[in-house]
């Protein structure tokens, strides 16, 4: 409590059940610092997106507290805290009948900004993702690719310029090229930007490329919390099927090279 | 339409006064259906429980004959009194399900991630209804606006029998007459105004998918 300043997103002693059926997420307790960017990483169904989910309330807790800025979920006007919170998703979800411009314009103008403030802003978060305005502001949804898709949505979520970001396996249906290339800029970008970032994927390399630190969940419980470094030299035995994994990947090239 | 005069021997101003009066009762009833049938179909996307009631009874009043539907609400008090404000409450009964059904249909069918990402922006439920629900649904509520424009000016011709008025005059004279070119002086206008309802509508309708592209 003493250093809250210094954490953005608190979660202690959480449970969540999805209405009566088996507990999602058993006792989390974990600190997500200002500025970093946390990987929560685990198997399909090991509680990562209910764990994001309960971040912006799309999900209540059951038991316990999530504290964002110190102030606990449940006292936030949802709104409110959604709007403090980007949001990033696999399907990237972009609103199809929405030019490029309007899906990206579309918070900020809900939130009352001015129009030239808006327009200066969307032309800012495109350039951020590597999208020329000129080219793709009146663009639709269905004349995107995948990758470029994900960028809008990228934008969309930066848009009204929130402290915190929460991105759902943004490039898990991605060709490995253009995921590869996203998760470049993406490095670069979380630099510039310096926001707290949670970020759930199941892919141990992306987890150890973009991450300050990852928390590794299983079955609704977390296993901890490493550096990538800390990760690659634990003897967990939670960890290790994952390091294996990522070491027999890396044979594998090193071998055929 | 005056071309039929000459045809059938009928007083021209005649068939311009009962197509008319049938251009009135179907679009003050097409009014009273959208203004009734959208919002129902956007409460039951909100309340799923009450859909077999609402969707259950609207699709039971269309098996009701539409003749046995005018007959049924006759003795009604108000409404008695006025064979148009009948009429008018029978057709818009009439035409309600495909507005309403098509509505919830419209909204509950949009994308999943759609209503995730929208959600997780912070985007309040009637921002949701106003910028994404709405917009997204509106060919499927516009095709069961179509469907029910072109139900309410055929029933519509069923208004006659009550003291409506409309296009159904001629065709009930004609029956009494045995006279096939009265029937058809009703008949004719009433299929070129259904027939034109629905290329209408349906222009609209291809214009709001044309939108995204």
């Amino acid at each position: 409590m003493s250093d809250s300043a210094a954490i953005a997103i608190e979660f202690v002693n959480v449970h969540y059940r999805a209405n009566g059926s088996r507990e999602l997420i058993s006792g989390l307790n974990l600190a997500v610092h200002r500025g970093e960017t946390l990987m929560l990483l685990g198997r399909s169904g090991s509680g990562k997106t209910t764990t994001l989910k309960l971040i912006n309330r799309i999900l209540a807790a059951g038991e316990g507290v999530v504290r964002v800025d110190g102030r606990s979920t449940a006292e936030w006007d949802a709104i409110r805290l959604r709007r403090h919170i980007g949001y990033a998703i696999q399907e990237a979800g972009l609103f199809p009948h929405y030019t490029v411009e309007k899906n990206v314009a579309l918070i900020p103008s809900l939130e009352g900004w001015e129009t030239a403030r808006i327009r200066q802003r969307v032309q800012e978060v495109l350039q951020l993702v590597g999208l020329p305005f000129d080219q793709f502001a009146d663009r639709y949804p269905d004349q995107l690719s995948g990758g470029q898709k994900q960028r809008v949505g990228l934008a969309r979520a930066l848009a009204a310029d929130p402290p915190i970001l929460l991105m759902d396996e943004p490039f898990g249906a991605l060709d490995p090229i253009t995921r590869a290339e996203l998760q470049q800029e993406f490095r670069q970008l979380k630099e510039r930007l310096s926001k707290t970032v949670v970020f759930v994927t199941h892919d141990v390399a992306e987890a150890l490329l973009l991450g300050d630190r990852i928390a590794l969940m299983d079955a609704g419980n977390l296993k901890g919390v490493f550096t990538p470094a800390e990760f690659l030299r634990s003897t967990d035995e939670a960890v290790q099927p994952y390091v294996n994994a990522f070491r027999a990947a890396q044979q594998i090239f090193n071998s055929g090279a | 339409m005056l071309i039929l005069a000459f045809f059938f021997s009928i007083d021209k101003r005649q068939i311009l006064t009962l197509t008319g009066e049938h251009l009135w009762l179907v679009g003050i009833s097409m009014l009273i259906v959208v203004a009734v049938g959208v919002p129902l179909g956007i409460l039951l996307s909100r309340r799923p429980g009450w859909r077999g009631i609402v969707l259950g009874s609207t699709n039971v009043i269309q098996t009701i004959p539409s003749l046995a539907l005018f007959g049924l609400l006759l003795p009604m008090p108000w409404l008695g009194a006025r064979a148009d404000r009948l009429a008018i409450l029978a057709l818009s009964l009439y035409a309600l399900l495909p507005v309403v059904r098509n509505t919830y249909t419209g909204i509950t069918g949009v994308d999943a991630p759609v209503r995730e990402a929208a959600t997780g922006m912070g985007l309040t439920p009637w921002q949701m209804l106003w910028h994404v629900e709405l917009p997204l649904a509106s060919p499927i509520i516009l095709a069961g606006i179509r469907t029910a424009t072109v139900i309410t000016v055929g029933v519509a011709t069923i208004a006659a029998a009550i003291g409506a008025g409309g296009l159904g005059e001629f065709i009930f004279r004609g029956l009494a007459m045995v006279d096939n070119s009265v029937i058809l002086a009703g008949a004719i206008p009433a299929a070129l105004m259904a027939l034109s309802a629905d290329l209408l509508l349906g222009l609209v309708q291809r214009s709001l998918v044309r939108v995204r592209h």
